[in-house]
């Protein structure tokens, strides 16, 4: 069974080659079915194998084929089998299967649908390379072509100018958190001598013996990746611009998947990062960060699908926070958990746009009432956000920061506290402002409908997994079945001390963790139900601070400045090398040459006879020399 | 010089026949502007070549015939090289009614 793992990638890539090839022309609309039957397929191996994983957890490694050999160095394009991959594979799989389906009915009077369904499977199959490859150079493949075609697909309308200054920005800051993966590989190349998982991850004490700041370097390289890729400080700003792209791939790429492969790379690189000094304070830090930062920004935001976007750096920043700790476990279960339930609140914001074809919340209002399955479901979503029991987002987030307390770290626990009222008002207000109240816009509500079943069947059952994945996975906290399942992976080399955990201090955790979301959704709730206080008040009030979050602290405009200007001038300064220099040179030489033609073309007449007397006057300048020198009148 | 099969031509009477023949082949080549007689002219020349080979040969003896086979040689060479000129020399006609080769100065620099 293990042996077919190829087969995972391999279905959603030969969809993408079918309807890349002849999407266009022939298949057209077939094109959406046939990558879904594929995806599906995919999902349903990956549940076979997974649960091949559970009965038998130990890591097989499955080789394709050598991909390149030197000396002792080699590198196979092979399949990593263990619970930590096999987890990252099931929730992708299953979730990009929901959203194939869905997409069917989103884009269905997209002129573009084909392109659509060309590149969708194409980034699954990068994603699936991602996350089941045994080593880094292979991961790095999947890491490149996933962005590549988070890049084609946030640009997917790029008629419009706003899609594709989104997908250049995203590509750009992707590129600057790829030249750290790739500095990274390269020095762990160097340290290791090797770039499989588990022959570094044996060297590691080896390697920090010999040079500690070595691996601490190699750690914050392969994290600068991971913030890039995973939207985190200080290169989070693509992903809110992202929201450009359809709204199914915002709900795949940048919420449920992609954008969790540095939580991914860095949990899976935890022996490495345990032992590399100072790299985990730094990724809990800038994680608890990113979470207190992204979360401010939402408050404001009247784009439905901009909030969404902040609350997912802001959710990463979570994970990251997790890592940082030290629980790589929670980490890796509240990125299931979130995968479900902000899929849903993207997918259910997307069936909101498709109903209405507007964005903005401030025009909404009432819907509830037009699209109550799409409510519904949402609000189950919204509810697994606030971390409310005993949906998902509870069990997970509360092991996050109650582990960020038990671990030693009491302020990343605070921010983590205070993340969580901010998460519960900005969803709150989102969900209020959209689904409740009275209509703001007449025209708009009396057009709205319900999306069709195509649509809202992926949302019910993204919404049982929003609701029964927390427990499934994690009931009883630090015990659950996913704890069984993935410590043995993400912890082999440090096995973990199992103490009994103190059921009086996880309690009162938990309890503080939920009472932070009531908190939150009772001041939303008061603030935009019963206008006390009323939330333009509000913004007066704070003045100032409501002008920075409604810009977005300026970091755009930081970046314009500072980082875009200096890359800019740096582009100018080599552009004029290359045209006054490089240029320069080689034009000075053609020059050089038409000025000697010109000068001699003369001899060119173009007449025979002249020809013909030079000819001869050679022959007569040779016989003169050679018979001078044969006749001895000549001397050398 | 005499030999048994009686009295031999000097050597000097064939280089000097065959200076001769290049030469005038060569001003021809040069004076007249005619494409034909240039090529006549040509031909000339190729064969004082010829006559000169052929005397060194002989004079060698029979053990050298590199001279004679040469001669063959630049038959077939003449040959084609007429074949060509006359080619050339009949598109220029048909392209523009003249053989006069002081006419045709297209490639002048």
């Amino acid at each position: 069974m293990t042996d077919l793992v190829w087969l995972i990638p391999g279905l959603p890539l030969g969809a993408a080659i079918v309807n890349g090839l002849f999407g266009r022309r022939w298949l057209r609309h077939a094109t959406g079915p046939i990558a879904t039957v594929a995806l599906g397929a995919s999902a349903a191996l990956a549940l076979a194998i997974f649960a091949g994983v559970m009965a038998d957890p130990t890591p097989r490694t499955v080789v394709l084929y050598e991909w390149f050999g030197v000396g002792g160095f080699h590198t196979n394009v092979a399949a990593l089998i263990d619970p930590l991959s096999m987890i990252m594979v099931v929730v992708v799989t299953g979730i990009s299967f929901l959203i194939h389906v869905y997409s069917n009915g989103y884009m269905e009077h997209d002129h573009g649908f084909h392109r659509f369904f060309t590149w969708l499977p194409l980034f699954v199959f990068f994603m699936l390379t991602l996350v089941l490859a045994d080593n880094y150079v292979l991961m790095f493949v999947g890491w490149e072509g996933v962005g590549l075609c988070s890049y084609l697909l946030i640009g997917f309308w790029f008629e419009k100018p706003a899609p594709y200054t989104a997908a250049n920005k995203a590509f750009w800051m992707n590129r600057i958190g790829d030249w750290g993966f790739t500095v990274g590989i390269i020095l762990m190349f160097l340290a290791f001598g090797s770039v499989t998982f588990h022959e570094v991850f044996l060297k590691v004490d080896e390697v920090h013996r010999a040079d500690p700041t070595m691996l601490t370097i190699i750690a914050l390289a392969l994290f600068l990746g991971a913030t890039g890729k995973s939207a985190q400080l200080p290169l989070y700003s693509w992903l809110p611009d992202a929201m450009e792209g359809p709204t199914p791939v915002s709900a795949l790429i940048h919420a449920a998947t992609m954008v969790t492969a540095g939580v991914y790379l860095v949990a899976r690189s935890t022996p490495l990062f345990a032992a590399a000094g100072p790299a985990l304070a730094v990724v809990g830090i800038v994680g608890a960060i990113t979470a207190l930062f992204a979360a401010t920004i939402a408050l404001v935001q009247f784009d439905i699908k901009r909030v969404m976007a902040y609350s997912t750096v802001s959710q990463l920043g979570y994970m990251f926070l997790a890592l940082g700790v030290g629980a790589p476990v929670a980490a890796i279960f509240h990125l299931a958990t979130h995968a479900f339930f902000k899929a849903l609140l993207f997918l259910g914001s997307g069936s909101v746009i498709h109903a209405t074809e507007e964005q903005d919340m401030r025009r909404m209002g009432g819907l509830r009432a037009k699209m109550p399955l799409t409510y519904w479901t949402m609000l189950l979503a919204g509810g697994a956000l606030a971390a409310i029991p005993p949906l998902a987002g509870f069990w997970s987030k509360d092991e996050i920061v109650g582990a960020a307390f038990t671990n030693g770290y009491p302020i990343l626990w605070g921010v983590g506290i205070a993340t969580g009222v901010l998460t519960a008002f900005y969803v709150t207000r989102a969900l209020y402002l959209t689904f409740h109240g009275q209509p703001r816009d007449g025209h708009l509500y009396e057009h709205a409908h319900e999306s069709p079943a195509v649509m809202t069947i992926p949302l019910a059952l993204l919404a049982v997994g929003a609701v029964l994945s927390g427990v499934v996975l994690g009931f009883p906290p630090e015990a659950g079945f996913v704890h069984r399942f993935l410590e043995p992976a993400v912890e082999a080399e440090h096995p973990a001390q199992h103490e009994e955990p103190n059921y009086g201090v996880v309690t009162g955790l938990a309890a503080t963790s939920v009472a932070a979301g009531l908190v939150g959704i009772a001041v939303g709730l008061s603030m935009y139900a019963r206008r006390r206080p009323d939330p333009a008040a509000v913004a007066r009030a704070a003045g100032p601070v409501y002008t920075l979050l409604v810009n977005k602290y300026y970091v755009d405009e930081l970046y314009d400045h500072r980082a875009v200007d200096a890359g800019r001038a740096a582009f100018g300064a080599a552009w004029a090398f290359d045209i006054h220099i490089i240029d320069g040179l080689v034009e000075r030489l053609a020059w050089l040459t038409t000025l000697a033609g010109g000068a001699i073309r003369r001899a060119q007449t173009g007449v025979v006879g002249n020809y013909a007397l030079s000819i001869a006057g050679g022959l007569f300048v040779l016989i003169v020399v050679y018979g001078g020198y044969a006749t001895g009148l000549l001397h050398r | 010089m005499t030999t048994a099969a009686g009295t031999l031509v000097p050597l000097g009477a064939f280089i000097a026949l065959s200076a001769a023949l290049f030469f005038i082949g060569m001003a021809g080549v040069l004076v007249r502007r005619n494409a034909v007689v240039i090529l006549m002219s040509v031909e000339l020349m190729l064969n004082a070549a010829n006559l000169a080979f052929v005397a060194f040969s002989r004079r060698l003896g029979l053990l050298d015939e590199r001279g004679s086979v040469f001669v063959i040689f630049v038959f077939v060479v003449a040959a084609a090289e007429v074949a060509v000129g006359l080619a050339i020399v009949l598109a220029l006609y048909r392209n523009r009614p003249t053989v006069d080769v002081d006419e045709m100065r297209e490639m002048k620099g």
